[in-house]
């Protein structure tokens, strides 16, 4: 059950259980919604983007712990940070949850999404930890249409 | 085939109907996923295949492999043979009149497609309606969109209450002269839902309206008669009747049939071919281009003969204690509500459980080797309709026993604690 227990770890129930900056953004400048056709999950990311920063970033949405605490998690870490950043951190944490489940993660550049290692080895579920990153990506770079993990 | 005599190690059902015995019967059910016994309850998705089954079709590719309507030697002369008395046992399962009624296809969703191509769409007219239910499989609304975007005409529902139960009282009102086809699912893949096909079919064919049924998730579960039905189409796909994958049949009655152009131009088809004119069969080869599924068809055939070796009359009874079983014993874990609560319902126990994703579900599931299946179950109408992004389902098939039903309230309870936190 190691399996289960790294992929359900307590900082993810904490944040599925209790979702940082959930719900609209106030003067939002941009917003993208994230859609897994599959599972039918279903993510809007809201940012105001000032200048190259992200002032302030919030999600709202449906789907599984995997996807919501993906995107609570992502919220908390890219608030204030300039896009730049944020798209090298999104690409980290792309390569890191499809990077082999059985090389162990090199966590110092990861932080906190270290915890999503536990995804490698669902790979049904990689898609629900990259569902809001795309998401993200797709509100920085103005693109404003629906993004999909297809 | 031959039944093993039973076995007295597990008391048998009233019926003195001996599930271990079966559960022998297919492999797949022996062997052990992620180090424990598979738990296998999404049979809705495919059900799994009787030693009964494989063995034909190895026999078939070992030994009669040959293309079919056109050797004049041997083995082609049996492939054939084989092939034609597929149809036949088939017709006979349905209790259809003639074999030519019997379409091979390569599934519900061809078969949909099929009716709404050659049947509905030629004669359909801007303003036209085509009536679904509100518990449609996307197999039997998007062909049907196809069509009638084609042409000017329109998608109307049936709508369903919260029991996911069709508003029949609804129906007749929502038949006119509009109304070019009613297509309606017998059994709810979401819901579990069986709905009054034949009371559908009397108030259509009233108004002189012609009726499709989507039998995908009723052949698994009881016999079908296409006759007492009355339906002028009945589709279904094998691989989850205990046949194979890629072979599935449309029956449609003959005087409809008779009048249909083809769904795919192609060899076998045809009655005679030059550059400027073809001559079409008759069906059901006119609809049957191509090679077909050999293997599958008689793979199929197999499938409905080990079913009817064990007989409906105590299968039937054996899935619906287990239904209720199931049903109780989802509905005593804390947390746990079930999707689609109708009065008669077959095989299929949706459930959503407070503060649990069914993804998250199916995962922790998959770690206890049970497979159910967790989403929209390509019914995303039906979750709109709850209210919910999805459900978790479990499938029945008759070769499930308590134990399987315990071992999924066992990890059900066991991702309650998972989440509890």
């Amino acid at each position: 059950m190691t399996d289960l227990a790294d992929l359900y770890q307590q900082v993810i129930l904490d944040h599925n259980r209790n979702p940082r900056n959930f719900g609209p953004l106030a003067g939002a400048t941009c917003q993208a919604q994230g859609h897994n056709p599959l599972c039918g999950d279903r993510v809007t990311v809201f940012a105001r983007v000032s200048g190259p920063t992200i002032e302030e970033v919030a999600f709202q949405g449906s789907g599984c712990a995997i996807s919501k605490a993906a995107a609570s998690m992502m919220t908390t870490l890219v608030k204030g940070r300039s896009v730049a950043e944020v798209e090298a951190l999104a690409t980290r944490f792309h390569s890191m949850v499809t990077s082999d489940p059985n090389v162990p993660v090199e966590a110092a550049d990861l932080g906190k999404l270290a915890a999503f290692a536990g995804v490698r080895a669902f790979p049904t579920r990689v898609k629900c930890a990259t569902l809001p990153w795309h998401a993200l990506r797709a509100v920085i770079r103005g693109a404003g249409e629906p993004v999909s993990t297809e | 085939m031959k039944r093993s005599p039973a076995v007295a190690e597990r008391p048998a059902t009233r019926s003195g109907f001996d599930v271990e015995a079966v559960r022998r019967d297919f492999p797949i059910l022996q062997t052990n996923v992620r180090g424990k016994p598979l738990v296998y309850l999404d049979s809705g998705a495919t059900s799994q295949k009787p030693q009964a089954v494989i063995d034909t079709i190895s026999r078939f590719y070992e030994a009669e492999n040959a293309n079919i309507h056109r050797g004049v030697y041997y083995l082609s002369e049996r492939a054939t043979l084989a092939h034609e008395a597929a149809r036949v046992r088939i017709q006979r399962a349905l209790n259809a009149r003639d074999p030519g009624e019997i379409i091979f296809v390569r599934g519900t969703t061809e078969a949909i497609n099929l009716v709404a191509y050659s049947f509905v769409r030629p004669a359909l007219r801007p303003g036209d309606e085509i009536l679904v239910s509100a518990m449609e499989h996307h197999s039997n609304i998007v062909p049907w969109q196809l069509v009638a975007g084609e042409q000017g005409a329109r998608i109307r529902v049936i709508p369903m209450n919260d029991r996911g139960e069709l508003l029949m009282d609804e129906l007749p009102a929502l038949i006119g002269p509009k109304t070019s086809m009613v297509a309606v699912t017998h059994v709810s893949n979401a819901l579990g839902t069986v709905n009054p096909i034949e009371e559908i079919v009397a108030m259509a064919h009233a108004r002189g309206v012609p009726v499709l049924v989507d039998g995908a998730q009723a052949v698994p579960h009881g016999p079908v008669d296409v006759q007492r039905l009355g339906c002028d189409f009945y589709a279904f796909s094998g691989h989850k009747a205990f046949g194979p994958t890629g072979i599935g049949v449309l029956y449609g009655r003959a005087e409809r049939l008779a009048g249909m152009q083809p769904f795919q131009g192609g060899g076998d088809m045809i009655r005679s071919v030059t550059f400027e004119h073809t001559e079409y069969a008759d069906p059901p080869a006119r609809f049957e281009a191509g090679t077909p599924d050999i293997s599958g068809a008689i793979g199929l055939a197999a499938a409905f003969d080990y079913v009817e070796s064990i007989g409906w009359d105590v299968l039937k009874p054996h899935e619906a204690d287990l239904m209720q079983y199931a049903t109780g014993v989802l509905e005593a874990i804390p947390g746990v509500r079930l999707i689609g609560t109708a009065g008669h319902k077959a095989a299929v126990v949706s459930f959503v459980l407070d503060g649990v994703h069914p993804h998250d579900l199916g995962t922790i599931l998959d770690q206890e080797g049970v497979a159910i299946r967790a989403g929209h179950h390509c019914a995303q109408p039906v979750m709109d309709r709850f209210g919910i992004p999805a459900t978790a389902r479990a499938s029945l098939a008759f070769y499930n026993n308590r134990q399987d039903v315990d071992a999924l309230a066992a990890a059900v309870t066991r991702a309650r604690k998972v989440f509890a936190g």
